[in-house]
């Protein structure tokens, strides 16, 4: 088993408020690890950091190291357009940009410079393909995406993100806003996924966390309380607040 | 005797409502007037030929033709760098002292009256540059007259975009430029538009500055270093020394009824953005 | 690199602005100044001659009548300017003001010249025959100003009133006050810093107009001692004598600008930043 990105020591302060206190894990690569946690645990921060985008609230302090394929992305000087091509991010509402489907998933490619309309054709077929939404998007390309439902912006928002071609997807509760069939349908596009991707999924469902996912971590209050094989949080839980949290007393 | 509040109530709603159509009523008078009184003369001949005799006969064709030309090329040069301090002032700053100054500079440029503006151009384009009276100097006195509008008016537009769609964009690998210009001006475009437009009506109607920068030559203006008329100015002279009330009435009514409709072109593109955000 | 390029290129676009206003106080200054120098300042704020081929550059009658038709702007379109803003804010309809408020923005297209001619054609006629006097006086000029910065006092009043939080109406409403109680016991209050701002911007427009000035104040070089009597503001001055004014007479034109500069930098000033508008 790889690891394809180590926390060491992650601590985040807001002004003086302190949101991640100590944050040591290890993401292994090719899986789906889930990170759980009630809402100001600090899970969404966490995840934010990883591709940067952090950097866009005011008065952000971090410390620590996160080293993803060995660099540290924190301390050392990585290009930002770099690594967001490589790590991808899905948004808890999807938020498609105004203009056609084909153009959403395009966005991306085109920033890399692509302009030939046969390969972009390409990059949006197997991304739309991967997301589960070809069969339904084939004939709409050129439709406004602000016109799809919610549950198909959700999956353009992921197609949109395979089309970068990352190497890691993170999805900021990604379902919170959609029905039980968009879900199942997200989720199935994530269980194929992984095979090729490295998958981070936060999610205050722990169903859906118990379901998906191969590893998993909690969060509260900033602390990270479990993390390890999801089946043995779920099934053996080491710390009380995970058991609490798991059978729903507290979320 | 102390009057019911409730009569009072009534009495105040009658009040306000005539007030508020007696102002309508205003708009409303002039434009039936110079309507009424203008349009007897105006005919294709008018538009097409160009002023003779000082304007008494003939029509208004060469100060059309000034009007068109010094409006494009003020909005040639003032949007782009309305814009560009708009974009700058909303996603390249912090609020800031810098960002306080420049508004300071901003609004007090909106606040000068257009006759300042015209002897600023007249003393510095017209006598220290050595540019005469001439398109050019009439050009650069309005844009440096309607850039504020066009700022004032793309920042609100800029503001208006959601923050999401500068995330989202940023997520899938864009730079702040490439976020600019593919996701937050397309969005914005409509707004900056509408400011663009307003610009255009004051750029029309305007006077003062122009006739000591632009000067009123009745010749159409051939280069950049022409003097030339706009029908506003042409307007004014007719009225002004009594050359010919026909002509004047006409004029006036080419002048209106090109800046009332930019205006509601305006406002109904500014309507068709509000409603689609909200 | 490309963006550092675009982030220094937009910096200097918007420090352009900075830079035209400083131009326009430098050349304005730099032309006028020396005539307060060379004449005295006295003699041009307080002298009440003007005959600048003479050496007498007195424009104290005209700094007056500037001030005295900015009030008479104010004392016709603030009051009306107001209701307008309140009966658009408080009483009219969704439907109403879809309708009112861009014909009230229109008022504000229509160019000053053509203000200025109808004024000649109709008010300032009306003016001599009902009042006496020779028509081009004090009244016609605040007549015509007083409608030219509605648009100004509506509209800026308007975004004051309708930023007062509902539950203030609501709680008034509640405790039996009667709507027009309601509004001018706590809306217009709440409101009244951006109100006042209101009215000084348009005590800004109505003190910077020139062109409908020129065509019904008449023009004549004295105080006026009645509201039918003509007047020269400072705006006209300029525009007047500029197309032909050289040596001093040309400076003390700009000695002109320099005043009536002054007097709208500090308008502004007071409506900008001195008065706290609430938000």
């Amino acid at each position: 088993m790889k690891a394809k990105i180590t926390v060491k020591d992650l601590e985040v302060f807001f002004d003086k408020n302190q949101v991640l206190r100590g944050i040591n894990l290890s993401i292994n690569k090719n899986m789906i690890t889930g990170i759980m946690g009630p809402a100001g645990s600090g899970k969404s921060t966490f995840i934010s950091i990883l591709n940067k985008m952090l950097e866009f609230e005011d008065n952000v302090t971090i410390k620590g190291n996160v080293y993803i394929d060995g660099v540290d992305i924190i301390n050392s000087d990585v290009d930002q357009v770099e690594l967001r091509r490589k790590v991808g991010t899905v948004f808890a509402v999807p938020i498609p940009l105004p203009r056609s489907v084909f153009e959403n998933i395009a966005y991306g490619p085109r920033l890399k410079g692509i302009k030939d309309r046969d390969e972009l054709f390409t990059i949006v077929k197997e991304s739309l393909e991967k997301a589960f939404l070809w069969d339904e998007m084939k004939d709409r390309l050129n439709t406004s995406a602000l016109k799809l439902s919610g549950g198909q912006q959700q999956r353009l928002c992921l197609a949109r993100t395979l089309a970068l071609k990352p190497e890691i997807i993170l999805l900021d509760e990604p379902c919170s806003g959609l029905d039980p069939i968009s879900t199942a349908k997200i989720e199935d596009a994530l269980s194929d996924l992984k095979k090729e991707y490295t998958i981070i999924l936060v999610s205050n469902n722990t169903k859906q966390i118990a379901r998906i996912t191969d590893y998993s971590a909690f969060f509260y209050m900033g602390n990270l309380i479990e993390y390890g094989p999801t089946e043995k949080v779920f099934t053996y839980p080491a710390n009380k607040k995970t058991e609490d949290y798991i059978s729903g007393k507290f979320g | 005797m102390r009057i019911k509040p409730r009569i009072v109530d009534v009495f105040v709603r009658i009040s306000l409502n005539l007030q508020a159509f007696f102002t309508v009523g205003i708009l409303a008078v002039i434009v039936a007037i110079i309507f009424i009184k203008g349009s007897p003369y105006i005919n294709l001949e008018f538009i097409i030929s160009s002023p003779q005799d000082m304007g008494r006969h003939g029509g208004i064709f060469s100060t059309i033709v000034g009007t068109i030309l010094l409006v494009l090329l003020s909005i040639f040069l003032a949007t782009p760098l309305g814009v560009g301090t708009a974009i700058f002032l909303t996603e390249y700053t912090k609020e800031s002292v810098f960002t306080k100054v420049i508004r300071f500079g901003v609004e007090s440029l909106a606040g000068i009256p257009s006759i300042l503006f015209g002897l600023f151009g007249f003393i510095f384009f017209v006598t220290k540059l050595k540019m005469g009276w001439s398109l050019l100097a009439g050009v650069l006195t309005t844009t440096i007259m309607i850039l504020p509008t066009i700022i004032r008016t793309s920042e609100e537009a800029i503001k208006a975009v959601p923050r999401s769609l500068r995330i989202v964009s940023y997520s899938l690998s864009a730079t702040k430029w490439e976020t600019v210009k593919k996701v937050v001006l397309p969005s914005a475009a409509p707004g900056i538009l509408t400011g663009v437009m307003l610009s255009v009506g004051r750029a029309v109607g305007e006077t003062a500055a122009i006739i000591f920068t632009m000067g009123s030559s009745l010749r159409m203006p051939l280069s950049l270093m022409d003097s030339g008329r706009t029908m506003a100015v042409h307007f004014y002279i007719l009225a002004r020394e009594g050359i010919s009330m026909e002509n004047a009435y006409a004029t006036a009514l080419i002048l209106v009824l090109s800046i009332l409709s930019i205006n509601i072109l305006a406002y109904y593109i500014m309507n068709r953005v509000i409603s689609k955000f909200s | 690199m490309k963006e550092y390029f675009v982030k220094y290129m937009l910096m200097a676009f918007a420090l352009s602005s900075l830079f035209f206003l400083f131009l326009i106080f430098i050349f304005i200054l730099f032309e006028g100044l020396p005539l307060f120098h060379k004449a005295g300042l006295k003699h041009i704020i307080l002298g009440s001659k003007w005959a600048p081929t003479k050496g007498s550059f007195g424009i104290f009658p005209m700094i007056i009548s500037s001030f005295l038709v900015t009030f008479g702007a104010l004392i016709i379109g603030g009051p009306m300017g107001l209701s307008c803003a309140i009966y658009l804010s408080e009483y009219s309809g969704k439907r109403m003001k879809m309708f009112l408020k861009p014909a009230l923005e229109l008022l504000a297209g229509i160019p000053s010249v053509v203000y200025g001619f109808l004024g000649v054609v109709y008010i300032v006629p009306l003016v001599r025959d009902y009042f006496g006097g020779p028509g081009f006086s004090l009244l016609s000029t605040s007549l015509i100003l007083g409608v030219m910065i509605l648009p100004t006092v509506i509209s800026i009043s308007f975004d004051a009133l309708m930023s007062v939080p509902k539950t203030y109406r609501e709680g008034s409403l509640a405790m039996g006050a009667t709507k027009w109680q309601t509004i001018y016991k706590v809306v217009v209050p709440s409101a009244k810093s951006g109100i006042l701002a209101s009215f000084i911007l348009g005590m800004g427009r109505a003190i910077g107009e020139t062109m409908a000035v020129i065509m019904v104040a008449g023009n004549a070089l004295r105080t006026p001692l009645s509201i039918l009597d003509p007047l020269r503001t400072l705006t006209s001055n300029i525009a007047l004598e500029l197309a032909y004014a050289s040596g001093d007479h040309r400076l003390g034109l700009f000695s002109t600008g320099v005043v009536l500069l002054i007097i709208i930098m500090i308008l502004n000033y007071i409506a900008n930043f001195g008065i706290k508008k609430g938000s």
